[in-house]
């Protein structure tokens, strides 16, 4: 195992961050100057199939993980503005309204995303990305493919499995055509198998904050996320959570908490509020509370059981179809306990994002399955991940310590 | 055990001082654009009133939206916490209580204990507070105090469906336009809050005895019309705008080594 020099370091510090940061500016470059590369770029949504470009060699880019970025930086309300501008209703996905307000003012962190030479929609998260991403066709000028999963409402049907695995080949055959060359079959085995051992470790990270105290929480699982996303199928995405996965576990083997008094543990549930990590970040860990887990970063892992390595392409369109967005509420609800089990947490905090309609339509229920099933309480956070107008920090304040005093009540 | 309670809400500041179950004095006034400064004179009012000194205040805690301003409060609490317990002591068999204030408003859900089970809160919008009946009063020409008792005059309530204090504006001059009666209009307005607050309650399933609390408690339109939609009382107890100080002076004695 190789030493870390932690000594001397707070505790929150962590050698993997600066590794991931220049991982990520490193792939922005990479996209940014793809032309002179002589490379093709894909805008893909952050729950479509990713592999096959990457076997193809094509550069993955993501504009969710974009948005997020803008949310970051503090850049979301202004770019949201402009596509209010255009015309576009205040009501849309501020992913989708950052994103088209980046495209026309070439505004945000990274001054926009480098141009397109195609785009790969999956509905598997929504049906806004569908609408965004035709516009977006419309605006670039480029071929669109569409990945249509079916909502899995029980359960994964024949008809289900048959019309989905059609779809894969429509997909390969229109990135031939796009590419003008021929599928690597071979190399698309080597990329599943990755893409897997991806899916296995990022779980194998998560499960670390099963520790108490928790040596990283969901805030950070959100940073070290960007790569699951991005780049699964790929040797640096394994090199990376293999690093993390060992910082993790020698933050366990001595006891290293993130949070310094950790006393409480939540679930989060819902897209990070990206405009306010830091600021949540310090409102819980101020009142000795850890948000181990989350049900976001979890579903890039969540259905690698339903993939068979050896058959990538025969399994994904299975494995695509039933992530934690295409699920009903009931199935979700069932997620939820699981993981509030696993980590042994004393409440659920869920962020009621605005935004994002089909993660946040059903957490009412889910809140009343879990107050129901596990007696425990419940927070909700009304906000939306990028547009910070939708933010009330003193609401936010009076819900969370009105929440911490239930707890603490118990 | 002699405590203060002190509640800064959005707009009014209110205060009690309690020995053990005895108010010994109450004050309620305008909060202003500074918080601290409000705290503060509402404290000297009320230990006037008493006349009692600060010292021999043996614990203070400040609640309400301004409650990190009052900087002299020797511990801070949530409104929801010190309205559950300020309800729970005027009313021992209240399970829900529903607060309506100027800004906000919120159903809490207690135990028979008087502990917080769940609660919710509006999102960051006006519509069914105390400021939504501000504004509507305004568009029709009347104060407050009045729109209580017109709305019991009227016989069929106006439909009025925005959820959106300025859009439910507009409907209202619409109305007046087309010549609906007063009476109807504001009978429409209580109706719509009540109807707002009662899917808020339902969220957190709601469980009689039902208590009412917050400013806008003294609109016997607003009363009435929940009572007609839950189709069960809503209690609403003396001093019902004093709930959160209350609440906080009792929390004060239960924890006397706040300091
Ligand atoms: S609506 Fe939700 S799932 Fe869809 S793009 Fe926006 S954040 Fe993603």
């Amino acid at each position: 195992m190789k030493k870390h020099k932690t000594s001397g370091k707070p505790a929150y510090y962590m050698e993997s961050v600066p590794k991931m940061k220049k991982i990520m500016r490193n792939y922005y470059l990479k996209a940014k100057y793809a032309r002179y590369l002589g490379k093709k770029v894909a805008w893909i949504t952050s729950g479509g199939p990713v592999e096959p470009l990457i076997a193809m060699g094509i550069i993955p880019v993501y504009p969710e993980n974009h948005g997020a970025m803008i949310g970051v930086s503090h850049t979301g309300v202004e770019l949201c503005e402009v596509a209010e501008g255009m015309g576009y209703s205040g009501d849309l996905c501020s992913y989708a309204r950052a994103d088209i307000g980046a495209s026309e003012t070439g505004g945000g962190p990274i001054g926009g995303l480098p141009k397109p030479d195609m785009l790969i929609c999956c509905n598997n998260i929504c049906g806004t990305v569908l609408k965004w991403y035709e516009i977006q066709a419309r605006k670039f000028q480029v071929p669109l493919f569409i990945l249509d999963t079916p909502f899995v409402h029980t359960e994964f049907t024949k008809e289900a499995k048959t019309y989905v695995d059609r779809q894969v080949k429509d997909y390969i055959r229109f990135l031939e055509t796009a590419m003008k060359k021929k599928f690597p079959y071979d190399k698309m085995n080597v990329v599943g198998k990755r893409s897997v051992e991806a899916m296995r470790l990022w779980q194998q990270v998560l499960n670390t904050a099963t520790a108490k105290p928790a040596p990283f929480t969901a805030f950070d699982a959100f940073f070290h996320l960007a790569l699951i996303v991005t780049l699964r199928g790929t040797k640096t995405v394994l090199r990376y959570y293999r690093f993390l996965l060992d910082e993790l576990n020698q933050r366990v083997e001595k006891g290293i908490g993130m949070v310094e008094n950790e006393q409480y543990r939540f679930l989060w549930d819902n897209l990070p509020i990206w405009h306010r990590m830091r600021w949540l970040s310090r409102a819980f860990a101020a009142r000795n509370a850890a948000l181990v887990a989350d049900t976001y970063t979890s579903a890039w892992c969540g259905t690698v059981d339903n993939i068979d390595e050896n058959d990538f392409l025969g399994s994904m369109g299975e494995a695509y179809t039933r992530i934690y967005l295409n699920i009903g509420v009931d199935q979700m609800a069932e997620k939820v306990l699981n993981m509030i089990d696993k980590y042994d947490v004393d409440g659920l905090v869920m962020h009621s994002n605005r935004s994002c309609k089909p993660y946040s339509f059903g957490q009412y229920d889910i809140q009343r399955i879990v107050q129901r099933e596990r007696g425990l309480p419940v927070l909700i956070l009304e906000s939306d991940m990028v547009d910070a107008r939708k933010f009330s920090e003193g609401q936010v304040e009076t819900r969370i310590d009105a929440f911490m005093e239930m707890v603490g009540q118990k | 055990m002699i405590t203060c309670g002190i509640d800064i809400g959005s707009v009014t500041a209110k205060g009690v001082i309690m020995d053990e179950n005895n108010l010994l004095a109450t004050t309620i006034q305008f909060t202003g654009y500074n918080a601290g400064t409000a705290g503060e004179t509402v404290l000297q009012k009320l230990l006037g009133q008493a006349g009692l000194k600060r010292e021999q205040i043996v614990a203070l805690i400040a609640t309400g939206y301004g409650r990190n301003s009052v900087d002299f409060a020797d511990k801070t609490l949530s409104e929801i916490i010190c309205h559950g317990a300020g309800a729970h002591f005027a009313i021992p068999t209240a399970r829900t209580v529903i607060d309506i204030g100027g800004q906000d408003s919120k159903v809490i859900l207690l135990s028979d204990a008087g502990q917080v089970l769940n609660f919710v809160m509006n999102d960051k919008c006006a519509a069914g507070t105390g400021r939504f009946l501000e504004v509507m009063a305004r568009a029709l020409e009347t104060d407050l105090d009045g729109f209580g008792q017109l709305s019991l005059k009227g016989s069929t309530p106006a439909a009025i469906s925005s959820t959106c204090t300025v859009f439910a504006e507009s409907e209202v001059i619409s109305l007046v336009a087309k010549g609906e009666s007063r009476e109807n209009i504001i009978a429409g307005i209580h109706r719509s809050i009540a109807a707002r607050t009662v899917a808020m309650a339902n969220r957190v399933g709601l469980i009689p005895d039902i208590v009412m609390t917050g400013g806008v408690s003294r609109n016997i339109g607003v009363i009435q019309a929940l009572e007609k939609l839950l189709n069960l009382p809503v209690t609403v107890p003396e001093n019902a705008q004093l709930t959160g100080a209350i609440g906080a002076a009792l929390l004060a004695q239960r924890a006397p080594n706040v300091a």
